[in-house]
C-alpha cells in the first residue's frame, strides 16, 4: 500500500514499507497489517487453540466418546463438576449417555473442523477450476458453466445441503460430498468475477500471445492474482461449513451420535431443554458459537488487509 | 418493458421445467420409501402391492412423465406418510410459514437497515462497532443454537413466551393467521426474531458497505460542496443509491430466508412447510418432497423476477436504458 | 474593498502510515471579484486539497492545522460548523474534476438543483424549479425546461458538466472553486467552458480559484496564477508576468516542456526526475535535485519570499527578463 487516497480522489505518494515486494516482505507486510486489529489476533490465538484440543483430543480429553465400553450409565446426567465413576471430574458434565461433555465436545470439534476445512478446501479446488476454465475459455464454455452456477447460487446452500444428505445417507464423507456441492458455486463465482477483471488486462494478453500451455497461463499466471478474494471467500466458507454440518446434524439428517459432531451433541442435548439440564446443550454450542465467530472475525480482517480500495 | 417482462417470464418458466426435472431425479434417487412404510414382517405380495400402487415398478422417465400428467391436472400426487393430497397438506401449511418469514423480514428491515446506515455514517464511533459486532453475531452464529438460546432464555428461565407451536388463529381480510390473536404473536415473535438474525445482520453489513462507499463518491462531496446538510446528503441523495442493491439482494434473500425457516420451524416446532419438508426427508415421503421442492423453486423465480422488475423501476438507467 | 476571497497561511497535514505529510503547506494568495486565479501544479503538488480545504471539506485522515480562509472577509475556518455549512454553496462554491461523477445517478437534475436551492433559500418547490432553470439556461443550456426532468447519464459529459457550473453559480457565490473541470473533457467541449466561465466570471463579479495541470489553459483564462510544488507556492504573479517571464526555475521548467512552441523534431526539454513524496522531501528547498540553479544554500536552507507583486519560493530566481 503506497497510496493515501486524499478527499480529492488525487493520490498522495506515499512510501511503502519496502520499495521492492518479495514474497517474504509480502507476508511480513500482511502480518503487521493483520496485526492492527488486537480482535483479530485473538480469534486467530482461539481457533490455534481449539485446533489444538480438537486434534490433539486424545491425549487431552479424559475419555474417549467412541468407545462404547467406557460410557457408565451410572455416569448419566452428572452436573458440571461432579465426580463420575471414572474417578475424574466433569468440568462440563455427562450426558445421558454418561459421556463426559468435555471430550465429547473436544473430539465433535474435531469432526467438525474436518468437515468444515476439507469440504472448503475441495469446493476451493472446484470452484478454482470452475471459474478459471469458463474465464480463460469464454463464449458458450463460459455462460454455460455461470449458468449452473447462478443457478445454484440462487438456492440456498442449506436446502440444497439438506436433500443432497438425504439422497446421499449419513456419514462424514457424504456431509463432505452434499457441503461441497452446496459451496463451491460461491468459489466458482469470485474466481470468475476476479479473472474475468484480470482476463482484461495487458499481461494476460502477453502471457497468451508466447506459447505457454494454457494450464501454465492459468496457474502461473491468472490464479495467483485472483487469490486475495478467494482467501477472504474460504475462510468464510470453512466458518459457514462447519456451521452448516452442525445444522443438518441438528435437523437429524447429519451425523449420529455415535460419531460426535458439535451439532449431533447440541441436537441430543436440545431434548433435554425443558429439565434443567442445559449443560448438554449449551456448552456444545458455545463452542460451536467460539469457532464459528473467531473464523469470521479472522476472515473478516484478512479481507480489510487485503481490500485494494482501503485508504489506511 | 413490456418485452422485458415477456422474455424474463419465459427464462422464468424454463427455470422452473429444468428444475422440475432436477428435483423428481434428484428425490427419487432417495431410497425406498417402500421400505419405510410397511413393517418388515409384511408379506413380498403386500409389498409389490404397494409398489405398483405408487407406480414405484415403472422406469424413472415413466413416472415422471406420469407425474407432469399429474401436474398438469393439479395433483402431485398423495403423502405416503399423512395419506392425503399433496398440494392441500402443503398449502395448509403454507400460511405459517409465510406469516413467520413475513414478520421475520420485516423484523430484519426495521432494525437492520437503520442500524446499517448509522454504522456506515459514523464508521469509527463506538456505536456503529458494537452493531458491527453483533452483525457478525447474526451472520454466523447458526440459527438453531440462537433458536435454542431464546428458548431458553425466553421460555423456559423466564416463562414470557411459549416455546414453540403456533398459537390462536385469527382472521384478518378473511386470511387465517396467528397474527391477528394476542396469543398468536406470542407464539410468533419469537421464532420470528430468530429467523431475522441472520437477515439483520446481512442487511447491516450490506447497508453499512453502501453507506461507506457512497459517502466517498464525487456527487455526496459535490452534494457537501452545496452546503446540502448530513441529513439530506444521506436520506435524499444515498438512501436512493444504495436502496438498488439492497433491494435486489434483499429480494435474493427473501427465498433464502424461506429454506431457513426449516430451521427455525424445527427448533420451534412451528408447523409450517419447513418442518413438514423435514419430517417428509426423514420419512423418505418423495411426493412431499418434491412438491415442496417445486414449489421453493417457483418461489424464487417469482421473487426474482419481482426483484427484476422492481430493480428496473429503481434505476432510471436501466429503466430508460433500452430508448437509447 | 474586501477581496471574494484572501487565504492567509493555510496548512493542511495528513496522518499516514508513514507519518504526518503536509499536503498544503502555508498556502497564501487573495482573489479580487471578478477574476479568476490558476492554481497550477502536478498531481500530489496539493492544488485539490487546497481547493477542498478552502470549503473545509477534508476527511480523516487530513485535518487543516492552521490559517485562514477569508470569503468577502469572514474567516470561514473560525465559524462552527452549521455556520460553515451554510456558507457553502452560498458564498463558496465548487465544481469537481469529472461530470460523470458530481451528478447523482438517480436523482433528475431538477430534484438535485432545486435541493441545492432550498437548502440555503425559503421557497417552495416550483421556485425553486423556476431557479434551477434560469440557471441552466445561463451557462448556455438548451432548452432548460426539459433538462430538468432528465437523468445525468441522458446528458453528454459537457452538459453534465454546464449542469454542475449552474448548481455552483445558483446561489450567486462570491468564489468558485473548480477544480480541474475540463480535464476529463473533449478539447473542443474545454473551449466553450472556458469561455463561458469567462463570460461568467465577467458579468456575475464572482471570483474564481481555477485548479488545474494545464499551464495552456490557465494562460488563456487567468488574470492570476500561483503555482504549487510540494504544498507550497513557489511562484506568483499575474498571468502575463508568470507564463511570460517565470522566476521560479521550476515553472520555467514546467514552461519549457509545454509541446507547441518548439521546432518540431527537436527534442522537448524536460524537468528531470520526479514529483517527490511528501513524506521524504529534501531538506532545504524541496525543488532542488531536480533543479538546474540548485547550490550548496539549497541543500541547507528552506527557501522564504516576501510575496508581492511577482515573487518566487527561490534563492536563485530567475532575473525579470
Amino acid at each position: 500500500m503506497s497510496d493515501v487516497a486524499t478527499t480529492t480522489g488525487e493520490t498522495l505518494a506515499v512510501p511503502s514499507a519496502a520499495p521492492i515486494e518479495t514474497r517474504a516482505t509480502r507476508l511480513r507486510n500482511f502480518w503487521a497489517d493483520f496485526r492492527r486489529s488486537w480482535v483479530a489476533v485473538g480469534a486467530l490465538i482461539v481457533i490455534v487453540a481449539l485446533l489444538a484440543v480438537s486434534f490433539g483430543a486424545p491425549l487431552v480429553a479424559p475419555q474417549n466418546p467412541y468407545d462404547m465400553a467406557s460410557l457408565d450409565w451410572m455416569d448419566a446426567f452428572l452436573t458440571p463438576g461432579e465426580t463420575g465413576t471414572g474417578g475424574y471430574v466433569h468440568i462440563l458434565g455427562t450426558d445421558n449417555a454418561g459421556r463426559d461433555m468435555l471430550s465429547a465436545i473436544f473430539y465433535g470439534l474435531r469432526t467438525s473442523f474436518t468437515i468444515g476445512v476439507s469440504a472448503g478446501a475441495l469446493a476451493l479446488a472446484i470452484g478454482i477450476c470452475v471459474g478459471l476454465t469458463a474465464a480463460y475459455f469464454g463464449g458458450r464454455v463460459e455462460s454455460l458453466l455461470m449458468r449452473i452456477v447462478d443457478l445454484q447460487l440462487s438456492m440456498p446452500a442449506i436446502l440444497l445441503a439438506l436433500v443432497l444428505v438425504a439422497m446421499l445417507g449419513q456419514g462424514v464423507v457424504q456431509i463432505i460430498l452434499a457441503l461441497v456441492v452446496a459451496q463451491y458455486a460461491y468459489f466458482a463465482r469470485t474466481t470468475h468475477g476476479a479473472a474475468t477483471v484480470e482476463r482484461g488486462k495487458d499481461y494476460i494478453e502477453a502471457a497468451r500471445s508466447t506459447p505457454l500451455p494454457t494450464r501454465r497461463v492459468l496457474f502461473r499466471h491468472l490464479l495467483p492474482n485472483v487469490l486475495p478474494p478467494l482467501i477472504v471467500v474460504a475462510t468464510v466458507q470453512v466458518a459457514s461449513a462447519i456451521a452448516l454440518e452442525a445444522t443438518l446434524s441438528f435437523l437429524g439428517v447429519g451425523l449420529p451420535l455415535t460419531e460426535p459432531s458439535l451439532g449431533s451433541l447440541i441436537s441430543n442435548g436440545f431434548k433435554y431443554i425443558h429439565s434443567d439440564r442445559y449443560w448438554l446443550s449449551i456448552y456444545p454450542g458455545l463452542f460451536l458459537m467460539v469457532t464459528v465467530v473467531a473464523i469470521n472475525l479472522v476472515g473478516d480482517q484478512v479481507r480489510t488487509v487485503l481490500d485494494p480500495r482501503r485508504s489506511r | 418493458m413490456l418485452g422485458f417482462i415477456v422474455s424474463r417470464l419465459i427464462q422464468a418458466i424454463v427455470v422452473v421445467f429444468v428444475m422440475s426435472v432436477v428435483v423428481f431425479v434428484g428425490v427419487y434417487a432417495i431410497g425406498n420409501p417402500i421400505d419405510v412404510m410397511i413393517d418388515p414382517g409384511a408379506t413380498a405380495e403386500i409389498r409389490e402391492n404397494l409398489i405398483r400402487q405408487y407406480g414405484l415398478d415403472q422406469p424413472l422417465w415413466r413416472q415422471y412423465l406420469s407425474f407432469l400428467g399429474n401436474v398438469a391436472e393439479g395433483d402431485l400426487g398423495r403423502s405416503m406418510v399423512y395419506n392425503t393430497s399433496v398440494v392441500g397438506l402443503v398449502f395448509s401449511r403454507l400460511p405459517a410459514t409465510l406469516e413467520l418469514v413475513l414478520v421475520a423480514v420485516a423484523i430484519a428491515t426495521v432494525i437492520g437497515i437503520p442500524a446499517g446506515i448509522y454504522a456506515g455514517y459514523k464508521p469509527d464511533s463506538a456505536g456503529a462497532k458494537a452493531i458491527m459486532a453483533l452483525s457478525v453475531l447474526g451472520f454466523s452464529v447458526p440459527t438453531f443454537w440462537i433458536g435454542m438460546l431464546l428458548i431458553m432464555a425466553f421460555a423456559v428461565e423466564l416463562g414470557w413466551l411459549p416455546s414453540g407451536g403456533r398459537g390462536e388463529v385469527g382472521t384478518i381480510l378473511g386470511i387465517p393467521t396467528s397474527l391477528a390473536t394476542a396469543n398468536g404473536w406470542s407464539h410468533v415473535i419469537l421464532p420470528a426474531i430468530n429467523l431475522s438474525l441472520f437477515k439483520m445482520g446481512l442487511l447491516i453489513r450490506l447497508t453499512r458497505a453502501g453507506m461507506v462507499e457512497a459517502m466517498q463518491t464525487d456527487y455526496v462531496k459535490f452534494a457537501r460542496a452545496q452546503g446540502l446538510t448530513d441529513r439530506q446528503i444521506v436520506f435524499s441523495h444515498i438512501l436512493r443509491n444504495i436502496s438498488i442493491p439492497i433491494v435486489t439482494v434483499f429480494g435474493l434473500e427473501l427465498g433464502s430466508t424461506l429454506a431457513f425457516a426449516v430451521v427455525t420451524e424445527t427448533v420451534f416446532t412451528w408447523p409450517g412447510v419447513g418442518k413438514l419438508i423435514i419430517d417428509s426427508i426423514l420419512q423418505l415421503d418423495r411426493p412431499v418432497m418434491v412438491t415442496y421442492l417445486i414449489l421453493v423453486v417457483i418461489l424464487f423465480v417469482l421473487i426474482n423476477f419481482t426483484v427484476d422488475v422492481v430493480y428496473a423501476r429503481l434505476d432510471p438507467r436501466v429503466r430508460l436504458g433500452g430508448s437509447r | 474593498m474586501n477581496a471574494a476571497l484572501d487565504v492567509q497561511g493555510l496548512t493542511t497535514r495528513f496522518d499516514t502510515r508513514a507519518g504526518t505529510v503536509t499536503a498544503v503547506n502555508d498556502v497564501s494568495f487573495s482573489v479580487e471579484p471578478g477574476r479568476i486565479m490558476g492554481l497550477v501544479g502536478e498531481s500530489g503538488s496539493g492544488k485539490s486539497v487546497t481547493g477542498f480545504s478552502i470549503l473545509g471539506l477534508i476527511e480523516e485522515p487530513g485535518r487543516i492545522t492552521d490559517g485562514r480562509v477569508l470569503v468577502e472577509g469572514t474567516d470561514l475556518r473560525a465559524m462552527p460548523p452549521g455556520q460553515l455549512r451554510s456558507m457553502r454553496g452560498r458564498k463558496v462554491s465548487m465544481v469537481f474534476q469529472d461530470p460523470m461523477m458530481t451528478l447523482n445517478p438517480v436523482l433528475r437534475i431538477g430534484d438535485q438543483m432545486s435541493m441545492a436551492v432550498r437548502v440555503h433559500e425559503r421557497m417552495n418547490k416550483r421556485q425553486a424549479l423556476a431557479r434551477s432553470r434560469d440557471a441552466l439556461a445561463k451557462v448556455g443550456i438548451p432548452s432548460p425546461e426539459e433538462r430538468l426532468s432528465a437523468y445525468p447519464h441522458q446528458l453528454s459529459g459537457g452538459m453534465r458538466q454546464r449542469v454542475a457550473i449552474a448548481i455552483a453559480l445558483l446561489h450567486r457565490p462570491a468564489v468558485i472553486i473548480a477544480d480541474e473541470p475540463t480535464t476529463a473533457l473533449d478539447v473542443s467541449i474545454q473551449g466553450q467552458i472556458l469561455a463561458e466561465v469567462r463570460r461568467l466570471a465577467d458579468e456575475t463579479r464572482t471570483a474564481i480559484v481555477w485548479v488545474t495541470h494545464d499551464l495552456a489553459v490557465v494562460s488563456s483564462l487567468a488574470d492570476d496564477i500561483c503555482v504549487m510544488y510540494a504544498g507550497r507556492i513557489v511562484e506568483r504573479g499575474t498571468a502575463e508576468d508568470v507564463i511570460a517571464r517565470p522566476r521560479h526555475p521550476y515553472t520555467r521548467g514546467l514552461l519549457d516542456s509545454v509541446p507547441g512552441q518548439h521546432a518540431p523534431g527537436t527534442h522537448l526539454p524536460q524537468i528531470p526526475g520526479s514529483t517527490p513524496q511528501l513524506s521524504r522531501l529534501p531538506s532545504g528547498c524541496p525543488f532542488r535535485n531536480r533543479c538546474p540553479r540548485a547550490t550548496e544554500v539549497c541543500t541547507t536552507e528552506p527557501p522564504v519570499a516576501r510575496f508581492g507583486g511577482h515573487t518566487a519560493l527561490c534563492h536563485h530566481p530567475l532575473e525579470a527578463a
